[in-house]
């Protein structure tokens, strides 16, 4: 397979996607993309292809899913001006405020959509991968609403970390499946979900989470997401007469960034910077960098950007972050990345940790640890690029994140005055 | 035509046939290679080759999602020990190959690292016929088909209960060496009674065509495969072989057994 992409090829490409015109007709975004499933799976593929051109062209079902999103989910979400950040960084920073969406992330947008197209096909039960847990709590709240019974597989080392999260699932009424297997985190959640669905592919409906997988799942999320970027715009426009002249989103599978991106990408004069997680560093296996370090590949279905070693095997990968925590990339990003319109950096643990404090104490702000790698990004990028507009997808709020903040960031309870002496 | 002569894929064909013709179920054990010693590699596969008419060779890897447990786990065990595609090749190559044509079974990332046309050039040294790709359905398979054809090396194609019949027909036209009936709506290894479908399903799937028909995914037992030997060429066994290798059983009895009667 051929990645390599001329630029008269990749402005035509993007012309395309501008249009609403990719993926193509085999879910190819370019060269990215596909249908590499498990032969069992490919029926119940082309069924959700054609339930995803049949619902999401259907005015009726975009009429429910709409008001469910106003009256259920709080959308649309505010767009903040970050004074304080702005004065900090020397720029016009504000945040679109995906961490006030019902459940504390983008997630629901998906999972709502999803969910109601799962009814509306006749699903018995829907099953969910879940890496920090905000897909998890998204699908099952979306399925409690939906009224379908929702199983969520989720790694045994993410089940750890993200031990709230957990708690939450379980009250909305969702059953919990700990994956033991592979590197038990996100990857091996998402192996477990496909292969607890090729064991019933016509009853079970897998919600998948982010914007990687086989055609449709990148289409479909990206279309479910895109109400952040529409949204933001015009918010921006509203609030300030102008479009940004950057918009900052973290990636991991990239269902975020692909959300805030996609309604952007004809506006040539705002940048688009995506962050990925830089772990420790940058050598195989201590980041989730894939964008920055990895090479095109299939994995989870569709052919993009992977972290491999040389004989194909997938790699672990490292973040603070168990919602960037993953090897691959959506397909629509490799695109995207190959022709140049988006400019896709890494921030390490450790500047993701320092932004989040940032944020916490300039704005009364506590973001998702996935979050604040876009703010440190847009940080970096503040500081070479002074005086200008910056908008920044901040994805999800951090309160689950609180153990893992609670070992990095030590707590400093101070102590009551004394009485007296 | 004689052997020097034969494409490595009608080599397959030839093979499972010969089974019934004399009065047997054929027999397509799978191990992952070098699991559970990868020492052991060649000599394994010798000792299965006694009784298997075409052997299945497990190439490792990471995220094998259509396979249950004991394919995860003999695959991790075998990355560990350092088993690659190109070790497989190696060794095979070294060995001069076995007494039963050999088919890999790989995902799909191994082989498009590895290089498709490097790859199949490298097969025909090694003894391997063909290949089974459980993530590459048929719409995908163009290019690596390409490259397989021109050394005459099959892709099996995979058919399964979920199969439209419009689909069932394509892939059984589109597959080479033999096709692959998947007995369930599931992953590999499991230890369930065969849906009573299996019967007609096989027949249906026979009925398209030419080629043998083998099926697999969670054969264990000797009255499986008397009964599907009624309505198919042959079986795979796989999940149930990997786990008597890792007790320690010698291969070649369990297989007989398997086919006795």
């Amino acid at each position: 397979m051929q990645a390599e992409i001329s630029p008269q090829q990749g402005q035509e490409l993007l012309a395309l996607l501008i249009d609403n015109k990719l993926p193509d007709e085999r879910g190819r975004y370019g060269p990215f993309g596909g249908c590499y499933a498990p032969e069992t799976l490919v029926p119940a593929l082309r069924r959700l292809a054609e339930a995803v051109d049949k619902y999401l062209h259907d005015d009726d079902f975009m009429a429910r899913l709409q008001q469910q999103l106003h009256t259920w989910v709080g959308r649309p979400t505010p767009l903040t001006p970050a004074l304080g950040l702005g004065k900090r960084w020397g720029a016009e920073v504000y945040l679109k405020r995906e961490d006030l969406a019902h459940t504390g992330a983008h997630k629901i947008n998906n999972a709502l959509g999803q969910a109601l197209l799962a009814r509306e096909m006749g699903a018995k039960r829907v099953i969910a991968e879940t890496g920090a847990g905000q897909h998890g709590v998204a699908s099952a709240a979306a399925c409690a609403r939906v009224g379908i019974p929702c199983t969520v597989y989720m790694g045994a080392v993410d089940i750890q970390r993200q031990a709230p999260n957990v708690d939450r699932m379980y009250q909305l009424g969702a059953e919990v499946v700990a994956v033991e297997s592979g590197d038990k985190t996100l990857r091996a959640a998402i192996d477990e979900a496909f292969r607890n669905w090729v064991a019933d592919p016509h009853g079970s409906y897998y919600l998948l989470g982010s914007a990687v997988g086989p055609h449709p799942y990148p289409y479909l999320v990206q279309r479910l997401q895109a109400v952040i970027g529409t949204e933001a715009r015009e918010q921006m426009l509203a609030q300030t007469g102008a479009l940004a002249d950057v918009a900052v989103a973290c990636v991991g599978g990239g269902s975020n960034a692909i959300g805030l991106f996609h309604p952007l990408l004809a506006d040539a004069e705002t940048e688009l910077l995506g962050i990925e997680a830089g772990g420790h560093g940058p050598a195989l296996g201590d980041n989730s960098a894939t964008l920055a370090t990895g090479k095109p590949g299939v994995l989870h279905g569709s052919y993009s950007v992977l972290l491999y070693d040389d004989d194909g095997q997938i790699q672990e990968t490292h973040s603070v972050s168990a919602g960037l925590d993953y090897p691959g990339v959506g397909p629509e990003h490799s695109l995207l990345k190959s022709i140049g319109r988006v400019n896709y950096q890494s921030a390490t643990d450790a500047e993701a940790l320092d932004a989040l404090q940032e944020c916490c104490a300039a704005e009364g702000i506590l973001p998702a640890l996935e979050s604040a790698h876009a703010l440190a990004g847009a940080r970096r990028w503040a500081k070479a690029n002074p005086g200008k507009r910056i908008l920044i997808g901040l994805s999800g709020r951090g309160d689950k994140d609180m153990p893992t903040l609670s070992q990095h960031i030590p707590a400093r309870i101070g102590a009551a005055a004394g009485g007296g002496a | 035509m004689n052997d020097a002569q034969q494409l490595p894929r009608d080599r397959i064909s030839a093979a499972l046939n010969a089974a019934p013709a004399a009065g047997r179920p054929a027999l397509v054990p799978f191990i992952t290679a070098g699991y559970p010693d990868k020492d052991a590699f060649i000599s394994t596969l010798q000792q299965i080759a006694t009784a298997g008419d075409v052997i299945e060779v497990g190439v490792p890897f990471s995220d094998p999602m259509a396979d249950g447990v004991t394919i995860q786990r003999s695959s991790h065990a075998a990355i560990a020990a350092g088993v690659s595609l190109r070790w497989i090749l190696r060794e095979l190559t070294a060995a001069g190959g076995v007494d039963a044509p050999i088919v890999l079974m790989s995902y799909l990332n191994p082989l498009l690292t590895y290089g498709f046309e490097r790859l199949a050039a490298d097969c025909v040294a090694a003894g391997v016929c063909g290949f089974i790709v459980p993530d590459l359905p048929w719409e995908e398979s163009e290019e690596f088909r390409a490259a397989l054809d021109q050394q005459g090396l099959a892709l099996v194609q995979l058919v399964t209960p979920a199969t439209p019949d419009d689909r069932l027909e394509l892939l059984c036209k589109g597959s080479q060496g033999f096709v692959y009936a998947v007995t369930i709506t599931g992953i590999t290894g499991g230890d369930v009674e065969l849906p009573a479908a299996v019967t007609g399903y096989l027949d249906k799937v026979k009925s398209h065509t030419e080629l043998p028909v083998c099926a697999g995914f969670g054969v264990r037992h000797p009255e499986q495969v008397r009964r599907i030997g009624r309505h198919a060429t042959g079986v795979i066994v796989g999940s149930a072989l990997v786990e008597r290798l890792e007790a320690g059983a010698d291969p070649a009895g369990f297989l007989h057994e398997l086919t006795a009667g």
